[in-house]
């Protein structure tokens, strides 16, 4: 029996109660988050916050973002190395997101290392892909991906590194819309 | 943009859908399969990494019915949902994700946003979620949710819908969606669903299903979904050749 071609199901919007079933807290029931916001495996631990803002420049308070990534060797199937994570905003006061990880690897080649970023949120009828690179590497300009974006557009991707006595962490905002708009990119032709 | 997004999914910004104005990116993507063919070292992480068959769901999990009794039974209609998630070829996925999260028999979302003047049902929370299994079929089961006013317009009201989100072998394919019932009537005046292109409107609304009904206890609803591949050539041990 051969397979019949199907028609792509639409995307709707996450809405405002996505917690309820993609990030809960532990309910006194036992329905507990399956998906985190932490990543470990190989490689330097770091921390990747950061604010969403809408067109008005205003931080949205009900947005879900995932990452997917490589570990600190550049492996993608790392055993029980899971490379994929979930945060909101709205639970700190200031709507940040938080993501508790490892510095990703690159793949190889001329790829620097990144982590891809998939945007959610009220007001989304369809999720928006993004990358983050990492301002302190020196790989970026030679990235196929980052160096062929329009100058002005790439820093948009930028993660800034800040360093404490015990942490090291990045700081990625993204903007909806407006000067400082997010480069998002599309995946349905990727191959 | 390709043109199976334009033909399935709805644009980023929809006037009458009044959040989307000031939340969607307002620029066009950025095609990276393009960007990604000039890459000696291959395919990036989007079109490698495959995320099928990480997660594990809980025994009762797939029971909105069940996992978060407090003594007594959640209230309203039971009803079974189930279906196939596929890819554009036809193939099925297994171990893709599914989780739905859905308002109770009221219209109540148990969320500290919902201000929604009707009552929250103690045995019923509205999460559940599964994975496929080898035909890349999912089972619910769960209480048929109630329609809901919003604030988008005056006398706004969503149809009674339950949210999916489904993460397969594919970032490509990763999605979140709802699902409608057939011969709700608020169809035809919901922004969120009339955002879709209207030849795929109704890719979004389940089918009653005889089969799928269990005698004296569930109504039964059908509902495929169907993702976008990784773009690679099908394998043939995916079922479509010989048999």
């Amino acid at each position: 029996m051969s397979n019949e071609p199907c028609l792509l199901t639409p995307s709707q919007t996450v809405g405002p109660y996505f917690t309820l079933g993609l990030t809960p807290t532990r309910d006194e029931t036992g329905f507990g988050p399956l998906i985190t916001n932490e990543i470990r495996g190989d490689g330097e631990p770091i921390t990747i916050r950061g604010k969403v803002f809408d067109g008005a420049g205003v931080p949205v308070n009900d947005a879900m973002l995932e990452i997917v990534q490589a570990d600190g060797n550049g492996r993608l199937d790392a055993p029980e190395f899971p490379g994929f994570a979930r945060a909101g905003t709205g639970e700190a006061a200031d709507n940040s997101y938080t993501f508790k990880t490892v510095k990703p690897g690159p793949l190889g080649g001329d790829q620097a290392p990144y982590i891809c970023m998939i945007v959610f949120m009220r007001g989304m009828l369809l999720h928006a892909c993004t990358r983050i690179y990492f301002a302190d590497e020196s790989a970026n300009p030679n990235d196929p991906v980052f160096s062929r974006l329009p100058a002005d557009r790439r820093e948009t991707l930028l993660a800034r590194r800040v360093e404490t006595a015990d942490a090291v962490s990045y700081e990625f905002d993204i903007h909806m819309q407006g000067e400082r708009e997010t480069v998002f990119f599309s995946l349905a032709d990727a191959i | 943009m390709s043109g199976k997004r334009q033909s399935a999914h709805p644009p980023y910004t929809y006037r009458d859908y009044k959040s989307s104005i000031l939340r969607g990116p307002a620029r066009d993507p950025v095609d990276l399969g393009e960007l990604e063919a000039k890459q000696s070292s291959g395919a990036g992480v989007e079109s490698r990494a495959s995320l099928a068959g990480r997660f594990r769901p809980g025994e009762l999990d797939h029971d909105l019915t069940r996992n978060a009794r407090r003594g007594g039974e959640p209230l309203g209609e039971r009803i079974v949902v189930s279906g196939r998630v596929l890819d554009e070829s036809g193939s099925p996925i297994p171990d893709a994700l599914i989780e739905i999260w859905q308002a109770n028999a009221g219209g109540r979302y148990l969320h500290k946003a919902d201000d929604h003047d009707a009552p929250i049902d103690p045995n019923f929370l509205g999460a559940g979620r599964n994975v496929t299994d080898r035909e890349g079929r999912y089972r619910f089961l769960t209480i048929q949710p109630g329609a809901y006013p919003w604030k988008n317009h005056h006398n706004a009201w969503r149809p009674r819908h339950i949210h999916f989100s489904v993460i397969g072998e594919s970032l490509a394919g990763r999605l979140v969606t709802q699902m409608y019932f057939p011969g709700d009537p608020l169809l035809d005046l919901d922004p969120i669903f009339h955002a879709v292109p209207a030849a795929a409107r109704g890719r979004l609304i389940a089918h009653f299903d005889l089969g799928l009904t269990q005698p004296e206890f569930a109504l039964g609803y059908h509902f495929d979904i169907v993702v976008a591949g990784s773009g690679a050539t099908p394998r043939d041990d995916h079922g479509s050749g010989a048999g």
